[in-house]
């Protein structure tokens, strides 16, 4: 009897959670069903799922039409390059937070993620300026330090989190046995750390990838990333929704993927210590 | 302490975070900035042709309208030098150019044949006389409607309507069980959207942006009467949330056989009467923008073209390329591959007077609504400003595209035409004071 | 532990990350506060090095008595308040749903996070072309099927509409956040209270609840940063018309589309106040909640 009620009420579970997981996939399932099919057809009333012409013309004419592989290369550049360089700016800052607490570490992390809150918009004239005097404009030099700081304050917060649930006792031991600073935070604390920083990598690669301000402001040509790309397929002339959906597929679809395979670690390391 | 020693102290900074600057090798290669319209991605395909005759790469930055506005403007005023050439408008034209951000054009070689350009489109793209972008095609308004639905109507449409004419057409012509809207205007926010095509309108009903004091005129009876006739004939003859609609949404619903009648750009004639995209290509006709007997129609002017800003390392090289691409042979060219209902309209006096061309159904209307308007001197009254549905003045973009923001929530329905015609008026008044007139 | 040694090291290690972020923090504020005391309207001719000219408060006086300016800052806390709401809600049912035994909790759980992984003007165009279209969107089809005539989304509930494609890209790092800490949860004090006869809603209130309470304060805070600055959404669906203009929209709109820079980076001023005022009320909740 327990255990019928308890099949039933596993089923019950999977028919709401598949249902609702599908409608909110769904218009992402829509855009790229769409990005297979013809313009006329992308606008079809009533409209067609699966039992259409598929087609991979919108593909051809937006890679016609532009150099795909370059704003793609531009974006792992760009979105790896500041999440990089922010998580090895970040461990060492976080370490000594979370080991090293003073009366200040908790003000001076409040106060990183305030700096998040500067409307960039304000602030992009000053930014062009300064960019201009370095001859940064197009470079994703530029890009890759300026997506590092926006991001700098929730890596930092993210790795102190983690660093916190590490025992102290731990690095102290290692500190007895005569490590280093250094040996202590790369060979004891790093590997511990790793789900959390893969978790940090990953999150905020995330975020780069789809920073779409100062990508678009900050670029013309030979650093545009993706969020370029898809700026040049909204509202052109004529039908588009199939074209449209083609280019946004593509300008997904790498993250997508990314994501997918490494859904766990990004879930296991996504708690910002919430979890005691 | 002065901007230049506070940015030096953040150049210093900024310098070790990112652990110096870089120049970049010189290349023959220009960039060149550009809106995402059919036209200017068909000239992309054929830049290869360029790149063989002249050795010089192009690269293309395609971004959309708005985006692509926002992004030229930022870097022309800081003198960013991001771009060897740009697609600019009417608008940005002569403001840029008495600004001295634009090159000159005025050395273009005799092939090229610089007074082959409309006569109004080169007064649009100069200042002072002389020529600061050249253009790759040009444009004016008008009506396009659908012959067979006209004629089921019972009606006949003038050569030169009346705006009346109009609404009693278009409510004739509704269908709303069949999905037939007898009408279909732009009622999107953006000074270059509804903005544009109500400002056009306005000048037909004896209304005016300012008087010769830079005074703002919504509180004037002509535009309570635009706004008014705009969205009554809207409501009962027009597509559901038409507030939204701009060029791109209403191209659609004619193409798919929606709309009865559609007032807009001339270059909108050969998508829809392009069969490969309309289903209604074979039936349309084509007619001059309405007026009401004042004296004004209702037609704008603009076009799309290439500038040099000057700012550019590469002038010569940008040069080159602008004479290509709005050149007579590029015009061939097009005609030669995809037929000469297809090439850039609107730019070069003989493309009009070529047989080949004249053939195409909406070429003459093309020519007559370019001819009509009048940029220096659009409106029943006089006006301070030059530019028919604008004011080329630096204030103005920002202004219309709050005012249309204003006239898109009135269309909508959130508030009502006087509501939105005194918030106009504010805004206006506010922002002429801000920017010291 | 700390030794006098192991301070100084500490600070060491902590000063590339705070020169930077205060460089990134000053540079940017010093310039926006110069620039709002200056006449600075760059197509006007104005530019930076041939100096520029002193006009005092005018530009905030001018920004706060514009008409729109208390309509922004009104509707930018229905939009953060909004997304909110919207995400911690569905966020704590989804992660309790989730977090019960199901087949194919891995694929559901793709599913449900997939939207974090789309950059916002693609979800901005997504739905407003094939979604929200009062002509050609799947909502306006569906509306037709059951014969009701087609909302126009965008400008009959503009707020709405944007507060529904931010809280679709947001709802999967709430719930993921949400889902973490329910799977904390002692189970066995859920059992325990069963037993007990405590109905559903009561062990949800006393025992799921103040469990989740600090995760909550997590997604409330890190949503907020990212909320306050929402633009592309808008940027790409209203353009700021029907009442959808944020401050953050409203400054863009002074900066680049009005050209005028002393005006807009006056806004810029006010946008910081308002952050900081979020943001001190932020940290006071999150203060007591956070860290102990």
């Amino acid at each position: 009897m327990a255990r019928a009620t308890t099949t039933r009420r596993k089923i019950i579970t999977t028919a709401a959670a598949w249902a609702i997981g599908f409608t909110i996939f769904f218009p992402i399932l829509w855009t790229i069903l769409t990005s297979f099919k013809t313009e006329a057809q992308a606008i079809s009333d009533p409209p067609v799922f699966l039992f259409f012409d598929w087609t991979l013309e919108n593909y051809a004419v937006v890679q016609e039409r532009s150099n795909y592989m370059r704003f793609l290369w531009n974006s792992v550049i760009i979105a790896g390059g500041s999440t990089v360089l922010g998580v090895l700016i970040a461990v060492p800052a976080a370490w000594s937070m979370a080991f090293v607490p003073s009366r200040r570490t908790k003000d001076i992390l409040l106060w990183m993620l305030s700096t998040k809150m500067l409307p960039a918009v304000g602030v992009l004239y000053p930014i062009y300026l300064i960019c201009i005097e370095l001859g940064l404009l197009d470079s994703r030099i530029a890009l890759v330090v300026i997506l590092m700081l926006i991001n700098l304050p929730i890596i930092v917060w993210m790795l102190y989190t983690y660093f916190k649930e590490i025992p102290g006792e731990i690095l102290e031991a290692a500190r007895m046995d005569g490590a280093s600073l250094k040996e202590e935070i790369l060979y004891v604390l790093t590997p511990m750390a790793i789900p959390g920083i893969a978790s940090t990598l990953l999150l905020n690669f995330i975020l780069a990838w789809n920073e779409a301000f100062w990508t678009l402001n900050l670029t013309a040509a030979k650093a545009a990333p993706l969020t370029a790309f898809i700026a040049s397929y909204s509202s052109p002339e004529g039908l588009f929704y199939a074209k449209l959906s083609a280019a946004s597929t593509m300008a997904i679809a790498p993250i997508l993927i990314l994501g997918w395979f490494s859904q766990k670690q990004l879930v296991r390391g996504l708690t910002f210590g919430a979890v005691k | 302490m002065s901007l230049k020693s506070t940015l030096s102290a953040a150049t210093a900074l900024a310098l070790v975070t990112a652990g110096g600057a870089y120049a970049e090798a010189h290349s023959p290669t220009i960039t060149i900035a550009t809106v995402n319209n059919g036209d200017m991605i068909r000239m992309q395909g054929y830049t290869d042709q360029f790149t063989e005759q002249t050795g010089i790469n192009v690269e293309w930055v395609t971004l959309e309208e708005n985006v692509l506005r926002q992004r030229v403007t930022t870097d022309i005023t800081t003198n960013g030098g991001q771009f060897d050439i740009m697609t600019i408008g009417m608008y940005e034209t002569p403001i840029w150019g008495s600004n001295g951000w634009l090159v000159p054009l005025d050395n273009l070689s005799d092939d090229y044949d610089a007074d082959d350009i409309l006569p109004a489109m080169a007064g649009g793209l100069s200042h002072d006389g002389t020529l600061y972008a050249a253009p790759f095609y040009g444009e004016s308004s008008m009506i396009m409607y659908r012959t067979d639905l006209m004629e089921a109507a019972g009606l006949d449409m003038p050569e030169a309507p009346t705006w009346d004419f109009i609404r009693d057409a278009a409510a004739a012509m509704t269908d709303r069980d069949n999905d037939i809207n007898g009408i279909c205007l732009r009622g999107k926010a953006g000074w270059g959207e509804g903005g544009a095509f109500i400002t056009a309108m306005s000048n037909s009903f004896g209304a005016r942006w300012f008087d010769e004091e830079w005074n703002a005129q919504f509180d004037t009876e002509a535009w309570a009467n635009t706004v008014n006739f705009f969205k009554d004939m809207m409501d009962a003859s027009g597509p559901a949330g038409y507030a939204t609609n701009g060029f791109n949404e209403n191209l659609s619903l004619f193409q798919q056989g929606n709309c009865g009648m559609w007032i807009d750009a001339t270059v909108a004639a050969s998508f829809v009467t392009n069969p490969n995209d309309s289903t209604v290509a074979d039936s349309v006709g084509f007619a001059l923008a309405p007026d009401t007997g004042l004296g004004k129609r209702s037609n704008w002017l603009w076009a799309w073209a290439l500038a040099i800003p000057a700012g550019t390392q590469q002038q010569a090289e940008a040069l080159q390329f602008i004479e290509w691409a709005t050149s007579k042979d590029y015009i061939e060219l097009v005609a030669a591959n995809e037929g000469w209902a297809n090439v850039p309209p609107g730019a070069r006096t003989s493309l009009y007077e070529n047989p080949n061309y004249q053939d195409v159904p909406f070429a003459q209307m093309t020519l007559d609504s370019i001819l009509s308007a009048d940029p220096q001197n659009p409106t029943v009254d006089p006006v301070p400003y030059v530019g028919v549905q604008f004011a080329a003045i630096p204030e103005f973009a920002g202004i219309a595209s709050e005012v249309s923001q204003e006239f898109s929530a009135a269309y909508a329905g959130q508030q009502t035409v006087e509501e939105a015609l005194a918030k106009a008026q504010d805004i206006t008044t506010e922002a002429m004071e801000a920017a010291g007139y | 532990m700390a030794t006098k040694a192991s301070r100084s090291a500490a600070r060491m290690m902590m000063a590339p990350a705070v020169i930077l972020l205060l460089g990134w923090m000053l540079i940017p504020l010093v310039l926006t506060l110069f620039f709002s005391f200056k006449k600075f309207l760059p197509l006007r001719g104005d530019r930076w090095e041939n100096g520029l000219e002193w006009v005092g408060f005018e530009n905030y006086v001018r920004f706060v008595s514009s008409s729109a300016f208390w309509p922004s800052v009104i509707t930018t806390l229905i939009i953060v308040g909004g997304v909110l709401v919207i995400t911690v809600c569905l966020g704590i049912l989804l992660a309790m749903l989730l977090d019960q035994p199901m087949w194919g909790q891995g694929i559901v759980r793709i599913l449900v996070i997939a939207p974090f992984f789309v950059m916002p003007t693609v979800s901005a165009l997504v739905w407003k072309n094939m979604f929200m279209d009062a002509n050609n969107g799947l909502f306006s089809h569906l509306w037709r099927l059951f014969g009701a005539e087609p909302v126009s989304w965008l400008s009959e509930a503009s707020l709405p509409s944007i507060i529904l494609i931010v809280s679709w890209q947001w709802l999967p790092f709430a719930t993921l956040i949400l889902l973490t800490a329910i799977q904390s949860l002692d189970s066995e004090q859920l059992e325990a209270a069963e037993m007990d006869g405590a109905s559903p809603l009561a062990r949800f209130g006393h025992i799921v609840l103040p469990h989740l309470s600090r995760a909550v304060t997590i997604v409330i805070l890190i949503q907020t940063i990212f909320l306050l600055s929402v633009f592309a959404e808008i940027f790409v669906t209203t353009g700021g018309a029907f009442g959808s203009r944020t401050l953050t929209y409203l400054i863009f709109q002074r900066v680049l589309e009005s050209q005028n820079v002393g005006l807009g980076s006056a806004g810029g001023v006010y946008a910081i106040i308002l952050a900081n005022i979020v943001a001190i009320f932020l940290m006071r909740i999150v203060g007591k909640n956070l860290d102990t």
